[in-house]
């Protein structure tokens, strides 16, 4: 595909993905499938609040309607997730709403019917009689003094302030002194509407039940099937092993499937009363309303500059609608908190004093989508780039070359550690690149026709493949054990590979495939180290039954995380069949090269097949050196602190300064996500992110009415991009090796939502500088942009936040001042392995 | 309930369905074709997408009864046989066109339909079809190089990608 | 999202259509091309008891010439309009709009009728009906045959003249001749979503003058808005660039435009501003917004 040669080995190569065949054909299984092929099983229909707040007083329906609420539900537990912190809120969440509902949209009843059009004719016959409450519907109104709870049960003697569910804040010794030395104070606000991650598969599950086993078991369209089992048997209250959670072909997920849904929990429920299979599939309306928001932020920074462009300091206030409820496992501090750790992202800032919150409002939920906070981070600190380069007179591209880090290990202000990258060359392969000079030439030529031409940058570190540590940090202890639950802090995988008598192998993991390609890539992988052809190799995935516990697929963590785990266990199992190799062949084991299904003795026409070691291993064990024999079974663990990728974006646009339509001439990217395992792949990654990046900037968003209904609630008024609105992509890939990842892989999946928005931000800005406009608002779409032209001001958040409190509440201890602390070693080097595999 | 026959990929039907089922619908659930996808019922993603009189048709903006007496052609009967792939299908293979899969068989119905029917059509005019269907996972870049990879096997132009990373090490990874 | 219960009918011929109807009008509805119809089914919002498919029924597709005028069936698909062999600037108006009607599959079972008897403000067949003063033909078995003018046709959002045991048979548009110069401008903010606001124009011009202007505008209220004050400004003038980015501004004035999700009244009528000289493919000044 690419006019590079063809790498000798597997890693590396653009190899079609083993996947594809079936599902080409139309065989692929979602979850719909398999309710399609289990005509006995009756279907669920939820009913729906259609009020933002409210109390219930009454749920009625005929006779011959088959209804659950949660009176129904009174053994069963609500969804708990907690962090370990004092400024944290903790909410659980009730399967169906419990006296009270708190979202438009959130469950209150189930019906059962023999068919799913019957389930909704059931539905409608439902009455749910609700006496309204006072909502509040922002941030802001939130935030208001004398603004109803979303939430009473918070203890009155909780530190923070009404409605915020949690309140963190850094700050270092130096940073009122590097703002008073500052020869420049630069302030933006930047902000971004509603986000739906929406999947073309909605939410969907069938449970079943076996009656003689008292098992079920649910076929759900999940990112993380183990969690998932764990969750549901908490909130039952039933024994793990009592539920099998299977995720078959998932249709995207985006983060909007690793996040435990009430209606799992209901449906696994219903099904054990019944004693019945049960199915569900969501509608796409029902997604819009009730699975799951994310991105609504408002970002208040302030960054400290010498006259020469140098960033010494950074402030801020960072505001996230979380919606109405706690997400499970991440919680709904997952927004805030991210921001916190990671707002200055690949630039040099020594000093920090950022405030970070979670407000609750009567909205759907919110929980992770693709980047989660850090495309606004980034879209923050690239306005701030760019308006400081304007306001000090300095060129764009410069402002960040005097900034971006370009000495590794980095320690920022945050505690975070930035590992070996190429923060600088990115910039400069985009830069060099998108040729600025001819793109000069052009926008002078259009601005003689009354055109208006611009372009844009971004630059960001992407972390990635981050295990238990990072989420570990999120807590910290304050004393006294005051929550009841556990801390959840995701993070390691472990996989099982084992090669079977006649040398097959299959690779059992952790993680969970929805579309990634996973089963193509660890086979790369592992079939490097064992000789073997990825078609040898059955990656398992997925079933709870037949896969070690693992945290799914998120946060681009697959293939460093369980990439990582897999390299380490077929490493271990190349050594074993190296070391009967060399009992076969009259050798030293580290003379046994594995290639092609042979073990060949180097410098000897000696050979062996792998199948025949297989084979002898299992049913020859008489013949083995040892008398216990070595199992063809490896167990693989990995669990590293994480690591960074990076890229620059750079965007073209055209704004019609008439109908205020924008559209992105050029979109380039020069990346550095480590190793390619398979480059198509991780290309692929790369559009797809893209083009969710293009629908935050200029097309999505999620509105709600002023009494708390969604509006937005088809794919006639939410727009995800079609072919027509997403650019070409031409995309440069660099290379770095860091130590902090072991197969030198590192994560790519939230790249490209996390820098477009940013870069479209900054060239559309850049477009409508005559015209005195510039972007901190998304999406940037043309009713808002035509409208700032016409009364000559930014495109911003219609109605801001107004003044929010910026004192911390009293009696709160500070969050430790990591940046005191010194820099661990083993931060950077636990995962440095001595043999470095080569391409 | 209406007795009704379908003709789907050749082969006949016979349901017994609501007029209410929707084709989308009795595809998937009384002839046993799951590989037509609902994604919205209301017609914009396109997931459902099939041939109906070798046109590009929404199956969930159409009851079934409406198609008695037309011959319907899903994603399931695009490939002529067993180790064989259609053209459309072995492009999006060989380019990476598909991530989730979950939008694939509406694209594939889509671009085969577009593709049978008009052999010549410009590049503009395949991307405008494509326009009518959405897919979150790809960001379309593979789809359109699939879709112009297609046209020209099609039209003979091209033997098609000798299937790419598998020749060196002497063994096809291409279980068909 | 399944539709509620209906019955169904498909009948095989217009008596047939027409006899089923007037047994119930009130609760039977048409089903032409269904791609208004249906999701509005599913969503629930649109329940009607009875559907009658005349999709089957011989003679309501398909387009001939009367004497001075274009007659087409209303079951005609919008994609036969898209490849319309129809001449001069009639043929090319009707390709165009045909093209930014939904979807290529939309526009494979869609018709043209259907649009029309849909009534949304927003639909291009509509807009073109209200340019052209097309004439609808509607018939039932109670009153026969009738002649509906565009401008008594479309009554308010969803709502046209048609009674509940009517069917529309076709509509006919006047022929135009070389000295018309006939437009379409929509905006959208995807390929195939409805237009926000959508500019239709035709114009006639002898010896460089406005002889005649017709000026229809979707998307700023809740039919087709025809706009008596930009053909006021477009009659006798000399045609050219000046006097249709007058006649834009005129209109953008003369309009009443609704706010919504979509965009805010001020904006619909900066679109208007915009669209209506690219209809006519004479740019806008830039300078002038």
């Amino acid at each position: 595909m690419s006019g590079a040669a063809e790498p000798q080995t597997w890693t590396g190569r653009a190899l079609p993905r083993l996947e594809d065949p079936a599902i080409v054909r139309g065989h692929g299984t979602y979850v719909a499938d398999v309710i399609a092929r289990d005509v006995a099983c009756l279907h669920v229909r939820f009913v729906r609040s259609t009020h933002a707040s409210g109390r219930i007083v009454s749920v009625t329906a005929p006779a011959g309607v088959v209804v659950f609420t949660a009176d129904d539900l009174t053994d069963v537990q609500p969804i708990r997730a907690v962090l370990h912190r004092p400024d944290f809120v903790e909410i659980g969440t009730p399967i169906l709403a419990e006296g009270v509902v708190r979202f438009v949209g959130e469950p209150v009843a189930m019906v059962v019917a023999g068919s799913e059009a019957e389930a909704e004719d059931a539905a409608e016959l439902v009455v749910v009689d609700i006496e309204p409450l006072p909502a509040v519907l922002s941030a802001a109104a939130a935030l208001a003094p004398g603004a109803p709870l979303v939430h009473d049960s918070v203890p009155d003697d909780h530190p923070n302030a009404p409605n915020t569910v949690v309140d963190g804040r850094i700050t270092t010794a130096g940073v009122d002194a590097a703002f008073d030395g500052a020869a420049r104070t630069v302030s933006v606000r930047v902000s971004s509407g509603r986000q739906s991650a929406m999947p073309l598969e909605t939410r969907a599950g069938h449970a079943s039940y076996d009656r003689a086993t008292g098992r079920s078991t649910l076929h759900a369209t999940l990112q993380m099937p183990h969690v998932t089992r764990t969750g549901i048997t908490d909130c039952l209250g039933i024994a793990e092993d009592d539920l099998r959670v299977v995720a078959p072909d998932v249709g995207g997920g985006f983060g909007a499937k690793m996040t435990l849904a009430r209606e799992d929990v209901a449906l696994v429920w219903a099904s054990r009363r019944l004693r019945r299979s049960l199915a569900w599939v969501e509608t796409r309306e029902e997604n819009f309303m009730a699975a799951w928001h994310s991105r609504e932020q408002v970002y208040d920074i302030d960054g400290a500059f010498t006259a020469e462009g140098e960033l010494l300091a950074l402030r801020g206030d960072l505001v996230c609608d979380v919606g109405a409820y706690c997400c499970y496992p991440v919680t709904w501090a997952v927004e805030p908190l991210m921001a916190l750790a990671e707002l200055p992202g690949p630039y040099r800032v020594r000093e920090y004093d950022v405030r970070s919150r979670g407000i609750t409002t009567n909205k759907c939920p919110i929980a992770p989508y693709r980047g989660v906070s850090r495309p606004m981070q980034v879209l923050a600190m690239e306005r701030l780039l760019d308006v400081a380069a304007d306001e000090l007179g300095l060129d764009r591209v410069e402002i960040r070359r005097t900034n971006l880090v370009s000495e590794f290990p980095h320690k920022a202000p945050t505690g975070l550690v930035l590992d070996q990258a190429s923060h600088q060359e990115t910039l400069q392969a985009a830069v060099e690149i998108a040729d600025l000079e001819d793109f000069e030439a052009r926008r002078a030529e259009a601005r003689q026709q009354g055109r208006y031409l611009g372009i844009g940058l971004s630059c960001f570190a992407e972390r990635t493949g981050y295990g238990t540590p990072a989420f570990m940090a999120r807590s910290r202890p304050f004393g006294a054990a005051e929550t009841r639950k556990p801390l959840i802090t995701p993070g390691f995988e472990r996989v099982v590979l084992t090669m079977d008598p006649s040398g097959g192998v299959t690779l059992r993991i952790g993680a969970s495939p929805h579309g990634q390609g996973l089963r193509t890539t660890l086979a790369q992988v592992v079939c490097d180290e064992l000789g073997l052809a990825p078609t040898d190799v059955r990656v398992i995935a997925s079933d709870t039954d037949a896969t070690p516990y693992g945290w799914g697929s998120f946060a681009s963590r697959a293939m460093v995380i369980s990439g990582g785990a897999s390299l380490l266990a077929a490493q271990e199992l190349a050594e074993r069949l190296r070391t009967l190799a060399a009992d076969r062949l009259g050798g030293l084991p580290a003379d046994v090269e594995l290639s092609g299904g042979l073990a060949r003795l180097r410098g000897s026409e000696a050979t062996v097949a792998i199948e025949v070691l297989a084979r002898d291993t299992y049913h020859s064990s008489h013949l083995l050196p040892d008398k216990g024999a070595p199992a063809l079974e490896t167990v693989g663990l990995y669990d590293p602190t994480g690591t960074f990728a990076n890229a620059c974006h750079v965007a073209e646009v055209e704004v019609d300064p008439l109908t205020g339509q924008v559209e992105i001439t050029r979109f380039l990217v020069a990346e550095d996500a480590g190793r390619l395992i398979n480059p198509s792949i991780v290309d692929g990654q790369i559009h797809g992110g893209i083009a969710q990046g293009v629908a935050n900037a200029l097309f999505e968003e999620l509105v709600y009415d002023d009494r708390g209904t969604l509006v937005t609630t088809s794919l006639i008024d939410y727009l995800p991009p079609t072919v027509a609105e997403v650019p070409g992509i031409e995309i440069a890939h660099l290379e770095t090796l860091s130590p902090a990842t072991v197969t030198g892989a590192k994560g790519v999946g939230e790249g490209g939502t996390i820098g477009a928005p940013a870069a479209i931000a900054n060239a559309i800005s850049d477009a409508l500088r005559p015209l005195g406009v510039g972007i901190f608002h998304l999406p940037a779409t043309p009713g808002r942009i035509r409208t700032a032209i016409r009364e000559g001001r930014d495109v911003r958040l219609d109605r801001h936040p107004g003044a929010l409190p910026t004192d911390p509440p009293a009696d709160r201890p500070a969050e430790p001042d990591l940046s005191a602390a010194p820099l661990r070693d083993q931060d950077v080097t636990d995962h440095r392995r001595e043999s470095r595999r080569t391409l | 309930m209406t007795n009704l026959r379908l003709y789907v990929n050749g082969d006949r039907h016979d349901l017994d369905v609501e007029p209410r089922r929707t084709l989308a619908d009795a595809l998937r659930d009384d002839c046993g074709l799951t590989g037509t996808h609902l994604g919205c019922e209301h017609g914009v993603c396109g997931a459902c997408t099939v041939l109906v009189d070798g046109e590009p048709v929404r199956a969930c903006l159409m009851f079934a009864v409406q198609a008695e007496g037309s011959s319907i052609r899903t994603v399931e009967g695009l490939a002529p046989d067993e180790e064989t792939l259609h053209p459309v299908q072995q492009a999006f293979w060989d380019h990476h066109g598909l991530q989730c899969g979950f939008c694939t068989p509406g694209f594939l119905t889509l671009i085969a339909g577009v593709l049978e029917k008009d052999p010549e059509a410009s590049e503009e005019q395949l991307r405008d079809a494509l326009s009518s269907n959405l897919c979150r996972c790809t960001g379309y870049q593979n789809i359109v190089k699939a879709t112009l990879c297609a046209q020209r096997v099609m039209n003979g132009e091209c033997g098609g990608c000798t299937h790419l990373g598998t020749g060196e090490q002497g063994e096809s990874s291409a279980p068909a | 999202m399944k539709p509620r219960p209906f019955d169904y009918v498909r009948p095989e011929t217009l008596q047939e259509t027409l006899a089923v109807l007037a047994e119930d009008p009130d609760d039977s509805k048409v089903l032409s091309g269904g791609q208004s119809l249906v999701p509005m089914m599913n969503f629930r919002l649109a329940s009607p008891a009875r559907l009658v498919d005349v999709n089957r029924v011989p003679g309501l597709d398909g387009t001939r010439t009367d004497g001075d005028r274009l007659v087409v069936g209303a079951r005609t698909r919008h994609v036969a309009l898209e490849h319309t062999e129809q001449s001069g600037p009639l043929g090319s108006l009707l390709r165009t709009a045909a093209s930014y009607v939904g979807h290529l599959p939309i526009r494979v079972r869609g018709t043209f009728g259907g649009s029309i008897a849909h009534c949304d403000a927003a639909s291009e067949w509509c807009l073109v009906a209200a340019l052209l003063d097309a004439e609808m033909t509607t018939v039932s078995q109670a009153r026969g045959e009738r002649v509906v003018p565009a401008a008594d046709f479309f009554r308010s959002i969803f709502t046209t003249a048609l009674e509940p045991d009517e069917v529309l048979t076709e509509v006919s548009l006047p022929l135009l001749d070389d000295t018309w110069v006939t437009g379409i401008s929509e905006f959208a903010r995807r390929a195939g979503d409805y237009g926000i606001v959508t500019a239709t124009a035709a114009v006639r011009v002898v010896d460089g003058v406005v002889a005649e202007a017709r000026v229809s505008l979707g998307g700023v209220s809740e039919i087709p808005f025809r706009s008596a004050v930009a053909e006021q400004v477009l009659l006798g003038a000399s045609y050219g660039r000046e006097v249709v980015q007058a006649a834009a501004e005129a209109a953008a004035e003369e309009v009443d435009p609704p706010s919504d999700n979509q965009g805010d009244s001020a904006y619909r009528r900066d679109l208007v501003r915009a669209l209506l000289p690219r209809a006519l493919a004479v740019p806008a000044d830039a300078g002038s917004s």
